[in-house]
């Protein structure tokens, strides 16, 4: 299967948009290319699925080669195991819900429409990418349209929450690139070459002092994108001001390359510094869902409540990967998945309540499900699923995290993991509270006359719903997926055990 | 007499052009307009004749070298002048002195040809001087404006006095190796004090020529005051020029004292990329604003060059194109802006987008490319100028460069900030864009566009590179 078909289809989308006249014809032209990239990756997943039962046990399947850059040996190389497939759902799957939920967007549409696509080339890129090059070429291509998706249709302080956002995860780049430096210049393919492969990397063995240096500014650059604490400031203000669908992108899955950078590039190939910083991780990890929790429960506006409960729940995916066991890595996987899911219909519901009632502090909203019953019913399960109720998918997710990081016996882990469970507590303080005062009780004079959610918000909302359901009560088929992925990467980290 | 019009064919051509623009100048009196497209269509074929037949040789007893490579570096700069000369149009549409602004800039362009195929530092300061003397005549072709006087005298007095400086240095590698030809200097060199300092001296004259702090005062006077044509001449075709050679001269003929130089660019790089960055957050004017940005590209530049000798001299070259391109991009809009309603704040350019979408977005996309964001070549160029400073080791440099690259964000968001999200009281209304200046802006989006994405041109100039 032509796996660049992923990154040709977004970007002939988004090109397609640039020629069209009207909100209607630009609003369908991404709509129908949304709709193809879902079900792209669904014949992806398919196929997958068929080649594994097949008996193909390759790590990566699907791969594509070309030399891009001969003298440098930098490679246009591209595959995709259980972890990138997952992530590719994931982005199809929010892509789509952006786009319905953005219906309606009259400023500047076209501009609009193609950025957010733009956006989705640059994820997809950065998650099949198997050549450290293209992985940092796809992960800064996704920067800049944030910066103007934010900077033109956000609301609040939008230039400053852009150019804040811009700027720190720039910084975060130019610390991976650091990182990648070192890696490259200390692999060794005979006669003096260097390699940016990620499969020959992690076949060869870096020494471990140039490990020791590199890790932290690859773990770092990539943390900062998701919200490694202390680099989780442009979080709040970046997903505040961001429109409806930007936040969704941004919290859903841009947050998720950081993660899967430091899963596939820090810790993969370069396992002994992996081992040797895991306590630090932990603690920032910890720091991070337990300051994220407390941060949250004091925010009156729902778009800040979301996305300090998402630096919380990414600190999830990051004591995943600190506690360094294979059910933890996977339920760092789940929750990135999960998270990206779950936070995406937070925003929509939002979305979908402030351009209705026009305002997102929770003290003037209120009896919500008397007059919208759709999107408060979306608007609670959401809520619930980033709670960890089980059912839903960040049960799952969660419960995996907690179960693998306990099995490490150290006093600092068991620490680790009890106060990472017992934010939970806090969550359901915040979440309860919002979703209660939001959906329940009197309301207002103001909001008799609201309208319900229409089809493209229905669809939508549907969309997401499905997944994180089919996630939650039947975790087997992306347990199953991703399980080979992170047992390679495990069979590494182990070794050096 | 063959080898000669062969191996000299690119001096003979811009020589040839410029003759024939004197008889014109002589001749019966014609129109601007018609002198223009004449010009233009003279200098598209310099450019496309350089392709033609490049072949490696010397010539009068070594003082003449001409390898590819410099047959490729030179027909970079016949690309760059052909692109300012096409910006240049509506400028010069009106000026009365046309054909003389044309033999000056030809007349530099030749002068720089020299210098790149020297093999003798005689002949290499016949050609800097020639590349430099005209430019501070044209940088006064604003003739209405003292602040293009200005500018002129800035330029042609910093210039006599890091050409004494040149000098003095060229004497002393005289006196201490025995030799003028590069060849055989190198032969003589060793960690020898006074022929450290005569390198010193040597490089002093260097950075005056392109920017490098603490040598760099020069420049955003003269950036300002000059006509947009010039500057964006000096900033990209001029340093270009200085760089080539720079790049040749330093990995061959000072190979033995690399030790010494390697300390000292280090030392020039960092200052250069963070005193760059910081002064050019704080401006205000356009055109001054881009004379920063380009110190601190400069800095960066310097960065490649403290790479080993292929990979830093590649990625050198493959920057300098690439720079063209961005700065032209950015300069074309500038300067079209400049010449039709005469504003150049950067808070003029608020809300640009609505009066002028074209325009702002070739102006993002050079910005974009000279910040390094891909998939602009601007993003290429930098990542392998950083790789091949990265290829020695030196992990703090290229942790300090890539910060700062965070920092030349800021700056160069900030007008695309104000160009797409500010509102605007006195926005700049429609610019109508001449059709040569289409041509030109086009080039250079193309350029910025393609440059990166196709590995070819990569490839190219690293086949040229000779392992040293």
């Amino acid at each position: 299967m032509f796996l660049s078909s992923l990154i040709i289809l977004p970007l002939a989308t988004a090109a397609g948009v640039l020629f069209c006249k009207g909100i209607k014809q630009v609003r369908n032209v991404s709509l129908v290319g949304a709709a193809a990239q879902m079900v792209l990756a669904f014949t992806f997943l398919i196929q997958y699925w068929k080649e594994r039962a097949a008996g193909n046990q390759s790590q990566m399947l699907f791969q594509e080669d070309h030399t891009w850059f001969a003298p440098l040996n930098i490679h246009y190389h591209i595959g995709i195991d259980g972890i990138s497939l997952s992530m590719i759902l994931l982005t199809a799957f929010v892509v789509i819900a952006g786009v319905l939920v953005s219906w309606t967007m009259e400023k500047l549409n076209r501009e609009f429409f193609f950025l957010l696509l733009l956006l989705s080339v640059g994820a997809y890129g950065f998650f099949i990418s198997l050549d450290l090059f293209t992985m940092f070429f796809f992960l800064e291509v996704a920067v800049i349209p944030k910066f103007l998706l934010i900077g033109i249709w956000g609301s609040g302080k939008k230039e400053y929450s852009a150019m804040k956002l811009a700027l720190m995860l720039m910084g975060g780049t130019a610390l991976v690139f650091v990182g990648l430096m070192g890696v490259y210049f200390n692999t060794n393919t005979g006669n003096g070459a260097h390699t940016f492969d990620v499969l020959q990397i992690s076949q060869m063995h870096i020494p471990v002092e140039v490990q020791k240096l590199f890790f932290p500014f690859a773990f770092v650059g990539f943390g900062i994108f998701t919200a490694l604490f202390p680099f989780h400031t442009w979080v709040p203000d970046g997903h505040s001001s961001a429109p409806t669908a930007a936040s969704m992108f941004l919290a859903g899955i841009s947050m998720k390359l950081g993660g899967y950078g430091c899963l596939r590039v820090a810790t993969f190939l370069m396992p002994d510094a992996a081992h040797a910083y895991a306590p630090v991780i932990i603690v920032l990890a910890t720091i991070a869902i337990i300051y994220g929790a407390f941060a949250t429960m004091m925010q009156t506006d729902l778009k800040y409540i979301n996305a300090y409960s998402s630096v919380s729940h990414c600190g999830f995916v990051l004591l995943g990967i600190g506690m360094l066991t294979r059910t933890s890595i996977n339920g760092a996987v789940l929750q990135m998945v999960s998270h990206g899911l779950m936070t995406a219909l937070f925003f929509a519901a939002i979305g979908m309540i402030y351009t209705r009632t026009h305002t997102r502090l929770v003290a003037q909203l209120g009896g919500l499900l008397k007059v919208t019953p759709f999107i408060s019913t979306v608007f609670v399960i959401a809520g619930l699923c980033s709670l960890g109720l089980p059912g839903l998918s960040g049960f799952v997710a969660e419960v995996t995290v907690f179960m693998g990081s306990w099995q490490n016996p150290d006093k600092l882990y068991r620490l680790a993991t009890i106060l990472a469970c017992a934010s939970i507590v806090v969550t359901a303080v915040y979440i309860l509270r919002a979703a209660g005062k939001t959906v329940m009780g009197p309301i207002s004079n103001a909001y008799e006359k609201l309208t319900d959610a229409k089809w493209n918000e229905i669809v939508a909302a549907g969309l997401l719903v499905i997944a994180i359901v089919a996630i939650g009560v039947a975790p087997f088929w992306l347990n199953d997926l991703i399980k080979p992925g992170t047992e390679i990467i495990m069979n590494k980290v182990l070794m050096i055990k | 007499m063959n080898d000669f019009f062969i191996l000299m064919k690119q001096e003979i051509v811009i020589m040839i052009i410029i003759f024939a623009l004197l008889i014109i100048k002589v001749g019966k009196d014609r129109s601007n307009d018609w002198v223009l497209n004449m010009v233009n269509i003279l200098l598209l074929i310099n450019f496309i004749a350089g392709f033609f037949y490049p072949k490696q040789g010397m010539l009068f007893n070594d003082m003449f070298r001409t390898t590819p490579l410099a047959v490729l570096e030179k027909n970079i700069l016949s690309l760059g002048t052909l692109i300012i000369s096409l910006q240049s149009y509506s400028w010069l549409k009106n000026h009365k002195h046309v054909i003389e602004f044309y033999v000056l800039l030809l007349s530099t362009l030749l002068g720089m040809f020299f210098m790149i195929s020297s093999g003798n530092l005689l002949m290499f300061y016949l050609g800097l001087e020639l590349s430099t003397i005209p430019l501070a005549a044209a940088a006064n072709f604003d003739l209405q404006k003292k602040k293009s006087s200005e500018a002129a005298m800035k330029l042609i007095i910093s210039s006599a006095f890091s050409s004494g400086l040149l000098l003095f240095g060229i004497s002393l590698v005289y006196g201490t190796t025995g030799a003028l030809t590069f060849t055989e200097i190198t032969t003589h060199l060793s960690n020898n004090p006074l022929q450290i300092f005569a390198f010193i001296l040597l490089l002093a004259g260097f950075a005056f020529k392109i920017s490098v702090v603490p040598f760099h005062l020069w420049t955003a006077d003269v950036y300002e005051g000059a006509p947009v044509a010039v500057t964006s001449y000096l900033s990209v075709i001029s340093k270009g020029a200085v760089l080539f050679v720079f790049v040749s001269v330093l990995y061959s003929v000072f190979k033995p004292i690399s030790e010494s130089w390697y300390n000292m660019l280090f030392l020039l790089s960092v200052v250069t990329i963070v005193i760059g960055n910081l002064f050019a957050i704080r401006q205000n004017n356009i055109k001054r604003f881009l004379a920063f940005s380009s110190i601190a590209q400069i800095g960066f530049i310097l960065v490649g060059i403290t790479g080993t000798s292929q990979l830093g001299a590649t990625s050198v070259i493959y920057f300098v194109l690439i720079y063209i391109f961005s700065n032209l991009a950015a300069f074309g809009v500038v300067s079209l802006v400049s010449a039709v309603t005469g504003k150049e704040n950067i808070s003029d350019y608020k809300n640009f987008y609505k009066s002028n979408p074209v325009l702002s977005w070739v102006l993002t996309i050079g910005l974009f490319s000279l910040a390094g964001v891909p998939p602009t070549a601007g993003f290429f160029g930098k990542f392998f100028l950083l790789m091949a400073g990265a290829g020695k080791g030196n992990y703090v440099l290229i942790t300090i460069a890539a910060l700062n690259m965070v920092i030349s964000f800021y700056y160069y968001l900030r007008i695309v900030k104000a160009i797409f999200m500010d509102a605007n009281e006195h926005p700049i209304e429609k610019v109508v864009i001449p059709g040569f200046s289409k041509i030109a802006l086009y080039m250079c989006v193309a350029g910025i566009v393609l440059t990166g994405l196709v590995s070819y041109v990569y490839d190219y100039i690293h086949s040229l590179v000779p392992e040293i």
